[in-house]
């Protein structure tokens, strides 16, 4: 294999795009031992992150998260349903990750990725685990009506870092989630209130006039950590992912603790300072995107 | 802290672990590994020549099909398959037999608690069996967190239900180091 150690005196004569696509992972280790990442990022930052809220206007919360292009949208649709008889005053949520053939070349029509499925799995666990949400919150009518909360989020641009994304939307979703005013009809049954002939008829008395709100404690965030070699590479994007291939999700809550520490195989293995470092980056992260959902909640009662 | 265990085990305690290679008469490699009453079968098919669309062909494909005791596999099986198919990525030797597809088909047999880590186990001891070319071995084990704040080991399907957090770890056998692998999850 006299190939990969041919191109340490190749580096000089080439072309920067021919070397990248020829030896990808010598171009970023040249990057890596100057600190340094090809998109002019440090290793422990994360890439720009925004958030819009109430992007889809016809669902009762939305939100539009981007990192870097990694972009995904987030909407939250409630209908009511009866309780389960196990938990008679509680609602439920259903999460739904979607990874359209629009996101990546990767996903193919008619096929689904195969990484939907695992993402959504772990959005709903991380989720449910938070503590983020009571679920009591959601109740109507103890063991007659309590909300059913569906909430998908379609991938847009997948470049890198999909679970943080999608959390961030989620969590930017319910947020925004505004519940619908449901008033008891004559026969006891559930109606939905809509909001133009709500001034105009005010003899039904409204279910939930003061219920409009989730309180959300304990807010999750995630940062997504690439292991190679020593460095540690916080947020990558879907070009660094597919050639390091050892990745760490860690997950805490807005008040540091752990909610979840997730590395699903991979070459590298992980030693105790480096699940040490990747905490630590996470840490910083959470208080970065507590500041950046914070604004946006604030910027959007000032409108 | 004390702890009494439903069935009499101290908390660092397994159950008694079984495994059988050579199973099944068709398969390149096959074992059966059974913790107390959980139990999984598995099966390895290949090298087969060609890879599947999206892996790289320089390296060895690995493929992992879990089949449930019961009806169709859902998302929480999906993430098992991932899990399983990057921790057998890191074990083997993929350069060894570029472009070939190696399947791993991990049948349940019986779910008592600690199903992942079964199925790990499982698919090693399966993967030695057809003579895969590996790095090292890996061992796998499921801790939980009880109520309480102590940690018990190898929890049954009973015992799962009753945690507030667990965390899956896979260990290699050769280096003498600490770390986490596979997911947890730890509440409050």
């Amino acid at each position: 294999m006299g190939l990969p150690d041919a191109s340490g005196d190749l580096s000089s004569e080439m072309e920067v795009d021919a070397f990248r696509r020829l030896f990808p992972l010598r171009y970023f280790e040249r990057h890596l031992s100057e600190s340094i990442r090809p998109d002019a990022r440090p290793l422990g930052r994360a890439r720009d992150t925004t958030l819009a809220l109430g992007a889809v206007a016809s669902a009762h919360g939305s939100a539009l998260a981007k990192i870097g292009s990694t972009t995904m949208l987030a909407a939250i649709k409630m209908e009511v349903m009866t309780p389960s008889t196990e938990s008679p005053d509680e609602g439920s949520i259903a999460i739904d990750f979607h990874m359209p053939p629009i996101c990546s070349p990767i996903v193919r029509p008619g096929r689904p990725a195969e990484a939907a499925p695992v993402i959504s799995k772990q959005l709903s666990d991380t989720i449910s685990s938070s503590g983020m949400i009571n679920l009591k919150e959601l109740s109507l009518v103890s063991g007659k009506a309590a909300w059913m909360a569906y909430l998908d989020i379609y991938c847009l641009d997948a470049d890198g870092a999909l679970f943080d994304a999608a959390l961030l939307s989620a969590v930017a979703a319910f947020s925004h989630l505004q519940i619908p005013i449901v008033s008891l009809n004559d026969d006891g049954k559930i109606e939905l209130i809509s909001e133009e002939d709500d001034g105009a008829k005010l003899e039904v008395e409204p279910v939930n006039k003061e219920k409009r709100k989730l309180t959300l404690s304990s807010i999750p965030f995630s940062l997504t950590c690439i292991l190679h070699k020593n460095y540690i590479l916080a947020d990558p994007t879907a070009e660094e992912e597919s050639i390091m291939e050892t990745a760490v999700t860690v997950v805490l809550d807005s008040s540091s603790r752990l909610v979840s520490f997730y590395k699903p195989g991979g070459p590298v293995l992980a030693h105790t300072s480096a699940v040490q470092d990747c905490v630590a980056l996470t840490r910083q992260r959470v208080k970065e995107l507590q500041n950046i959902l914070d604004e946006t909640l604030s910027g959007m009662e000032i409108d | 802290m004390e702890s009494e265990r439903d069935d009499g085990r101290s908390p660092s305690q397994l159950r008694p672990l079984s495994c059988a290679r050579n199973v099944l008469h068709r398969s390149h490699g096959s074992a059966s590994w059974s913790q107390g009453d959980t139990k999984v079968l598995a099966a390895v098919y290949g090298p087969k020549a060609g890879t599947k669309k999206n892996e790289n062909p320089e390296k060895a494909c690995i493929e992992v099909i879990w089949k449930p005791k019961t009806g169709q596999i859902g998302k929480q099986e999906k993430e098992f398959e991932m899990i399983l198919k990057r921790t057998l990525q890191s074990i083997c030797i993929l350069t060894l037999n570029p472009n070939t597809t190696t399947s791993i088909i991990i049948q349940v047999v019986n779910d008592d608690g600690a199903l992942l880590v079964c199925a790990i186990n499982a698919a090693c001891a399966a993967l030695i069996d057809a003579g895969i070319p590996l790095k090292h071995l890996a061992v796998a084990i499921c801790c939980c967190l009880a109520e309480g704040g102590y940690v018990i080991l190898d929890p049954t399907k009973l015992e799962e239900q009753k945690m507030r957090g667990f965390a899956y770890l896979v260990f290699p056998n050769s280096i003498v180091s600490v770390l986490p692998k596979g997911s947890s999850h730890v509440e409050g």
